[in-house]
This record gives structure tokens, sequence and C-alpha cells, in this order.
């Protein structure tokens, strides 16, 4: 029993269905709790007012955002490396996932820096790394959805993620060289003091939960319906070869 | 490899299109700067880093096609990867070709567009310099690109998208060498980090571009 | 209830209201597809069954 049992098709498809509602519930539980805790018994930070709620949702989308390009990174070595077809389906699944944190990430970000930094938008080195990530996100699923053949799109894009992740992270360094910032840094951490407080802290550990458990669940639907989709195509193109 | 040079110059040159093409897209995108935002002298010597840096990376977007489009459709690639070539260095030879007849010309133009948006005496130099340094690296990212888009009928526009998100540190470094020249301040830092992106670039992306195109051709 | 938002109640409302709606239109199109997907495959494979 290896994990790379899971590169089967068939048998992923039948593991995951299995978890899949586990995760699902799991998922919307964290969220549910998470966020109403955060939302309706938290108190109001004394400088920040009630915009702190909002972090329940900034920092966990962001958190995924990141992660996410990880993971499809990950994802794409794998493909590279052992040439296992649910990895590569896996990285196109996630593409989405981390768009949309990413612009929730962006979204919230900016209702919250109207009120405390009086801008919608600056061109702080976080937010423009992260607008820097969307599009390299757009650019990836473009290049999905462009190219036909299955493989050639699955070895195309993978070494866009490769070469992409290299050029995010000087993207990262050149920004933060570029302009100095509005954001504070870092709000969790495990060696700092200087993190938010309790009362923040524990409703927040929740909904990171929360997104954690939706990525997944989100990355194991979408991979599922990816192998079906190659599935179909596969039997479409035998059904006309003869 | 210098006769697969010397033929990508000579077709360059013949079809007339490289030099002419990219070199009046930069002027044109410098002339309109004023009409968006003023005459106003003093604003244009504080954008003219900035916007000749944008338009000589625009320019450069351009061109980007033409450089294994035209290989590709009419089988020479094909024919150049069963030579005794790595695909490594055809595609190096490819991006230089493409920098000798799109990016050299937009650095020795750069100056002179300059004189346009009334950039200051001291940016001249370092406009000059930072584009020397930091176009190649446009050039060989810009063949990547090229590479990954090279099978599909519409790409162009998925080129732009894929590329301009990897010039983003090329731009960066580059515009701040050429604003900080023009201001007068230390080039040194901004600098170095530019060559060190471009000498990156130049030497690990021709892999991944040979890499590509090797898929492309199976 | 609710509790008081304060001069913020827009900003913060407004930020849950979109990140939930992307969040939900975002399942709500990965399970769409699921099930179109899954229908579109098992229509296939009973044809190649029935024919081969």
């Amino acid at each position: 029993m290896s994990l790379w049992e899971y590169a089967n098709p068939v048998k992923f498809i039948r593991t995951t269905d299995m978890v899949l509602p586990w995760i699902s519930v799991l998922a919307v539980l964290c969220l549910v709790t998470g966020l109403i805790w955060g939302f309706f018994f938290t108190p109001e930070d004394y400088r920040q007012g009630s915009t702190v709620k909002i972090i329940y949702l900034h920092v966990p989308s962001a958190l995924m955002a990141i992660n996410a390009w990880m993971m499809m990174l990950v994802a794409s070595i794998i493909w590279i490396v052992r040439r296992h077809h649910v990895s590569a389906l896996a990285a196109r699944a996630a593409a989405p996932v981390g768009a949309v944190m990413t612009l929730i990430a962006l979204a919230t970000g900016a209702l919250w820096g109207q009120p405390m930094w009086g801008t919608w938008w600056a061109w702080d080195p976080r937010l423009t790394s992260f607008l820097i990530l969307f599009l390299f996100y757009l650019g990836y699923i473009a290049l999905w959805s462009a190219i036909e053949d299955d493989d050639t799109a699955a070895d195309l894009s993978s070494i866009l993620c490769l070469v992409g992740s290299v050029f995010a992270v000087l993207s990262r360094y050149a920004v933060n060289f570029w302009n100095q910032g509005l954001h504070q840094g870092a709000s969790l951490s495990l060696d700092k003091e200087e993190n938010v407080a309790d009362v923040f802290y524990f409703p927040l550990l929740v909904c990171i939960a929360g997104f954690v458990l939706l990525f997944v669940a989100l990355v194991f639907l979408r991979t599922q319906t990816e192998i079906r989709a190659r599935r179909t195509r596969a039997l479409i193109a035998r059904e006309q070869r003869g | 490899m210098r006769a697969l040079l010397a033929r990508d110059l000579r077709l360059a040159v013949r079809a007339g299109g490289g030099f002419g093409l990219g070199l009046s897209f930069f002027l044109i995108v410098t002339v309109l700067v004023p009409f968006g935002v003023g005459p106003e002298t003093a604003l244009l010597t504080r954008i003219a880093p900035g916007i000749l840096w944008i338009g000589a990376l625009l320019a450069c977007l351009l061109s980007l096609d033409r450089i294994l489009a035209l290989d590709w459709e009419d089988g020479t690639l094909d024919l150049l990867a069963t030579a005794p070539l790595p695909m490594e260095g055809i595609v190096s030879v490819k991006a230089l070709a493409h920098w000798i007849t799109t990016g050299l010309p937009l650095v020795l133009a750069a100056p002179v567009l300059g004189v346009l948006l009334n950039l200051a005496p001291g940016g001249y130099l370092w406009v000059l310099v930072s584009l020397a340094v930091g176009t190649p690296a446009l050039s060989v990212i810009g063949t990547f690109g090229a590479a990954l888009t090279i099978g599909l009928k519409r790409g162009g526009l998925l080129l732009s998208l894929l590329v301009l998100p990897l010039y983003v540190p090329t731009l960066i470094f580059g515009a701040e060498v050429a604003r900080r020249g023009a201001e007068e301040l230390d080039v040194a830092t901004p600098l170095m980090l530019l060559a060190g992106i471009s000498f990156g670039a130049v030497a690990l992306l021709p892999f991944a571009s040979a890499a590509v195109l090797r898929i492309n051709l199976r | 209830m609710m509790p008081d938002l304060g001069k913020y109640a827009g900003v913060v409302l407004s930020s849950y209201v979109v990140a939930l709606g992307l969040i939900v239109a975002l399942v709500a199109v990965s399970i769409w597809r699921a099930r179109r997907v899954k229908a579109a495959l098992e229509q296939v494979e009973k044809r190649s069954k029935r024919d081969g």
C-alpha cells in the first residue's frame, strides 16, 4: 500500500467518493462555526472597529491562494517525473479554486483597506504580489483550456507552472524592493508574540480549517470531473475511429 | 548554429517587418503618452523612464510570435529538430536573433525617444544601459512564451497573457534603474538585480523552452 | 441578534457577501459540471457497451 496507488484513476475515484461526503460536511461545519463565531461572538478591535471581522475571510483565502499554487507546483512536478494522469488533472482542477481564493483575498482586502487606509487599492507589495499571482492563475487556466490534446496540455501547463513559480517568487521580491507597504506583517506565526489576540485567533483557526477542507473537497470533486471528462473524450474518440 | 543565426537575421532583414514594426510601435507609444497625460514637461520628465521601459516591453511583445511561428508553419522547425543541433541551442539562437532584430534597435532608439518625453539629462545613459541589460531577458522569456503557444491558432492573445506576468520582475528592476538614473541616485543595486535576472533567464530558460518545443513537436 | 457593526457595517457586510458569493458560485459550478460530465460519461459508456 503506497501513495502511488491513488495514481490509478479508478482507485482515485472510488476512494475520493468514499471520503468526499465526510470532508464536505466537515468543511461546511468548520466554515459555518468559524464564520458565525467570528461574525457574531467576537468583540470589536479597539482600533479597527468591526472591520476586524473581515479577517475570518481575508486571511484564510489568502493562505489558500498561495497553498493552491504550491499544490499545483507539487502536482506538476509529480506529473513531469512520474507521469500519473491524476496528478496533472488535479493541478488543472485546483487552478480555478486558487484563482477564486486569490480574488476573494483581493476583494476583501480592498474592502478592508478602504476604511483603514483610506483607499481601495494601494500599490503595496503584498497587494501587488497577489494581483500578479492572480494573473499567473489566469494564464495557467487559459493555457490549459486552449490546447486540445490532453497530454500536451498537461505537459505544457506543468512546465509553465514550474517557470511561473520561479517568476512569482522573483516578482514577490522585486515588488518588495519597489515599494514599501502599508500592509501589516504576518498575523499568524508560531514563534512571534505579536500575533492577533486570542479572541480573534481561535475562530480564525476554525475558519482556516474550513477553507482548507473546502479546498480539498473541491479539488477532489473537480479532479473526478476532469478524469471523467477525459475518459468521455477518449471513448468518443474510439467510437469515431471505428 | 552560426548558419542558423545568419539565416534568421537575413530573413528578418528581407521581410523588413522585424526592425521596422517594433521600432515604429515604440515610436507611436511614446508619441501617444503625452496625448494621454498632457504636455506638461515636468510630469513627462518624471514618467519618461517608465514610459520608455513599457514602450520597449510592448514593442518586444508585439514581435514575439514571429520568433517561431513562421518556422513552425513551413516545417523548418521539424527539420531543425532532426538536425544534430541540441534543441536548447536552436532556442537560444532564435532568442538571440529576436534580440538583435528587435531588442537592440529598441535599446538604441530609446534615448532618441527620450528627447520627446523630455527625459532628465542624467537619464539617457541609464535608460540605454538598463534596456541593454534587460532586453535579453525579455527576448528569452518571450521565446519561452512563443514556444508554449506555437501550436495554437489564436495564440497571440494567450501569448500576451502568459508572457506579461513573467515580465514583471524585469520591468520593475529595469524601470527602477532608469528612474534612479534620471534622478541621479545610486543605481548599483537594481542594476545588479536586473543583470542577475537577465543572466539567470538566459542561462536557464532555454532548457524550459526546448522542453516545451519538444512536446509541441511530438 | 445582529451585532452592532457601527459605521463600518457596509464594508464588513459587503466583504462577507462578496466572499461567500464567490465561494458559493465556485461550489455550484463545480457540482454542476461534475453532474454533467458524469452523466455524459455514463451515456457514452452505455453506448460503447451496447455496441461492443
